[in-house]
């Protein structure tokens, strides 16, 4: 019937935008989200500590996010955390002596893995492991360091 | 005598609820009315609650901002933002405003047929109005609940952005890139189930008070004011029970 | 008249709601193919009667059948089998308010067949054109008239062919020539179609002009039945209070109150 077409235009806006929405929030808010067409390329790397970095968080060059932490596993012969990193295919020319460190964004922030661009010309590939790593910065480390040095340096001054 | 009132009255419910449930196969097969009932529930309600969600999102900004600076750390804006709003707010605020705009229309459109005997011309014509009537709506409100829900809180993230970002100076990148890292798919996930919830909470008050109406003006008004108030304490009870149980 | 004639038997019906009776050990049968009236003043369970006849409401106690069936055995589905046999015009019409008059006559068609449009459509109009409001058909029931309505709501009711048709109050509140052309449908119908036609009224005049068949009821039971002339000249008071319209016999003017004098006395003390 001709009368309801207005009806069907506007039922149909409402539930196009609602599943939008709800596409929206499940790719592009949330970190376990997939991108159509997206090519990623995988490197690992292995830290001491990961602190609090969880599996989602984004990896970044100078503040640009080009990839997502993809898993992260204990490895029991080294005793190490291994972190697999996905890499965006758009941004395959980072140099394979970059090191990783695992930084926080702001006082409260999450935690994300941070590359330090290094001066070699092959940038890194699939597979590819990452050798100089920086582990988390553990917040209760890093007070009792200072206080250990404050304590260090007034003895001296004795 | 009163507590025997309350439990009888649960048990009406709760049996129209079975009747609404039972007949949903049958409301399936004809979709045309499902599609009315939709544009009446969802696609008039979005004006709305796309205004309401620009306007939580903002305040989120501006109050967020205000309480993260405290702490040195508004670049988790984005994340206070989108997880207040996915998980509370965004299924809350939009089931409190569908009953006081879809509940009520749809009690006050019941109650009036009730009023002017067109229910009972339907039981006359061999047509079960709670199959013909309550249905439709009932699946209607259920189905649009969620959509609008997600369309609250996109454009209250969208809302928190635009203060946070363009307003307070707040770093998009960071803003963006913090809250990916922190929002789970199962924080949208517990929006959706939440908001489903007050979907068929919303929608089945909103009918059977309608269908349950004395059937007078000043009836249907109360019933109409029944769904307001019943509705919105529903829905802030079952969001705890859901919260409690998801978190 | 025989068993077989009654499409309609009440036997030993009583109906009481919040242990108040309104209707107590009432016999009635209704006779195939002929204008039945059900009269009597407000309130003595006329509105509650036809709610039995068509199973909307159960009996306290004795038997209500409608076609040979006893609706008290009736399963809801049956119940619904039965009644699309049966065809009822509400006081005011009940017209489904967001449909327009065609799709409301066309209402019980869809929800019941699966007919082609077509053919739905020669259905409506032929329904439609026998109560004079074919032009109508795209009008909502809010620009209709009460009289034009209640047209609408009798297409409706006749759309898919009953053998029964109750009428509700159908001239309540009609202008003289709406009310004419109301009472010659609901006889040519009755005539032409040998529906059997049941119709609450208490107007007295024009049941004198419509019904074969006449029943009063008053207190919870028949007070008188026949011909509509066999009741007016019926010698009890209170049938003939209620056929005279007079404000004088042992229906009281006055609802139950103590002596005027020692209320206005309490009220000065």
């Amino acid at each position: 019937m001709k009368r309801n077409s207005s009806v069907e235009i506007g039922t149909g806006l409402f539930v196009l935008l609602g599943f939008a929405a709800l596409f929206f929030m499940a790719t592009q808010i949330s970190s376990h989200g997939f991108e159509f067409g997206r090519h990623d390329y995988h490197l690992s790397a292995q830290f001491d500590n990961v602190g609090g970095l969880k599996a989602g968080a984004p990896v970044s060059i100078g503040g640009v996010t080009i990839g997502r932490v993809e898993s992260i596993d204990y490895d029991s012969s080294s005793f190490k955390a291994v972190v697999r990193l996905a890499i965006n295919e758009r941004y395959n020319q980072v140099p394979n002596d970059s090191d990783a460190a695992i930084y926080t964004a702001g006082l409260l922030g999450g935690n994300y893995v941070g590359f330090t661009p290094g001066g070699s010309d092959t940038p890194y590939k699939e597979g590819d492991r990452i050798e100089m790593t920086q582990s988390a910065i553990v917040l209760e480390n890093l007070i009792s360091k200072f206080l250990f040095d404050k304590a260090g340096q007034g003895a001296k001054k004795e | 005598m009163s507590l025997i009132t309350v439990t009888a009255e649960f048990g009406r419910f709760a049996l129209f609820l079975g009747r609404l449930v039972t007949g949903i196969p049958s409301t399936l097969r004809r979709p045309r009315l499902l599609i009315e009932q939709i544009h009446m529930t969802g696609a008039l309600s979005l004006v709305i609650i796309m205004l309401s969600g620009l306007f939580v999102g903002m305040v989120l900004g501006l109050q967020g901002y205000d309480l993260l600076r405290r702490f040195g750390s508004t670049e988790s804006l984005g994340t206070a933002a989108a997880l207040g709003l996915l998980r509370e707010l965004g299924p809350v605020i939009t089931a409190l405003l569908f009953a006081g705009r879809a509940g009520t229309a749809m009690t006050s459109e019941i109650g009036l047929m009730l009023a002017t005997d067109q229910l009972a011309a339907m039981e006359m014509m061999a047509v079960d109005p709670v199959r013909r009537i309550c249905v439709p709506r009932f699946v209607g409100g259920l189905l649009s609940m969620p959509l609008l829900a997600a369309i609250f809180s996109a454009i209250g993230i969208y809302g928190a952005q635009l203060v946070g970002v363009k307003l307070m100076g707040v770093d998009a990148g960071q803003f963006w890139s913090q809250m990916r890292g922190a929002v789970e798919l199962r924080d949208v996930l517990e929006g959706v189930v939440k908001s489903i919830a007050f979907g068929i909470a919303c929608s089945a008050i909103a009918v059977y008070e309608g269908y349950h109406a004395v059937p007078t003006a000043e009836g249907v008004g109360r019933a109409t004011t029944r769904t307001v108030v019943t509705s919105s304490v529903a829905i802030l009870a079952i969001d705890y029970m859901l919260t409690a149980v998801l978190l | 008249m025989t068993a077989q004639d009654a499409v309609a038997t009440l036997e030993g019906v009583g109906y009481a709601v919040g242990g108040r009776t309104i209707l107590a050990g009432l016999d009635l049968a209704i006779q195939r193919g002929r204008v039945t009236a059900i009269m009597g003043p407000s309130g003595t369970g006329k509105t509650t009667l036809l709610r039995l006849l068509t199973g909307q409401l159960q009996p306290s106690s004795g038997r209500v059948s409608v076609a040979g069936f006893d609706l008290s055995r009736l399963n809801r589905r049956d119940t619904y089998a039965l009644r699309r046999r049966m065809g009822m015009l509400f006081q005011n019409g009940a017209l489904l308010t967001d449909l327009d008059v065609y799709e409301n006559v066309a209402f019980p068609l869809r929800e019941h067949t699966d007919l082609p449009e077509p053919l739905i459509r020669r259905i409506v109009l032929m329904k439609l054109e026998a109560v004079g409001l074919r032009g109508a058909a795209r009008l909502m029931p809010a620009e209709l008239s009460g009289g034009m309505a209640r047209r609408v709501a009798l297409a409706r009711a006749i759309v898919m062919d009953p053998e029964i048709l109750i009428y509700d109050e159908p001239f309540a509140g009609l202008d003289p020539i709406a009310l004419g052309m109301v009472l010659r449908l609901i006889r040519d119908l009755n005539q032409s179609l040998g529906i059997t036609s049941i119709v609450v009224s208490h107007d007295v005049h024009v049941i004198e002009r419509l019904a074969d068949h006449a029943v009063l009821l008053s207190g919870g039971g028949i007070a008188a039945a026949g011909s509509p002339t066999e009741l007016a000249s019926n010698p009890d008071p209170a049938v003939r209070q209620f056929m005279s319209g007079s404000a004088e016999g042992p229906v009281p003017f006055h609802y139950p109150a103590p002596d005027l004098a020692s209320d206005l006395a309490d009220g000065v003390r």
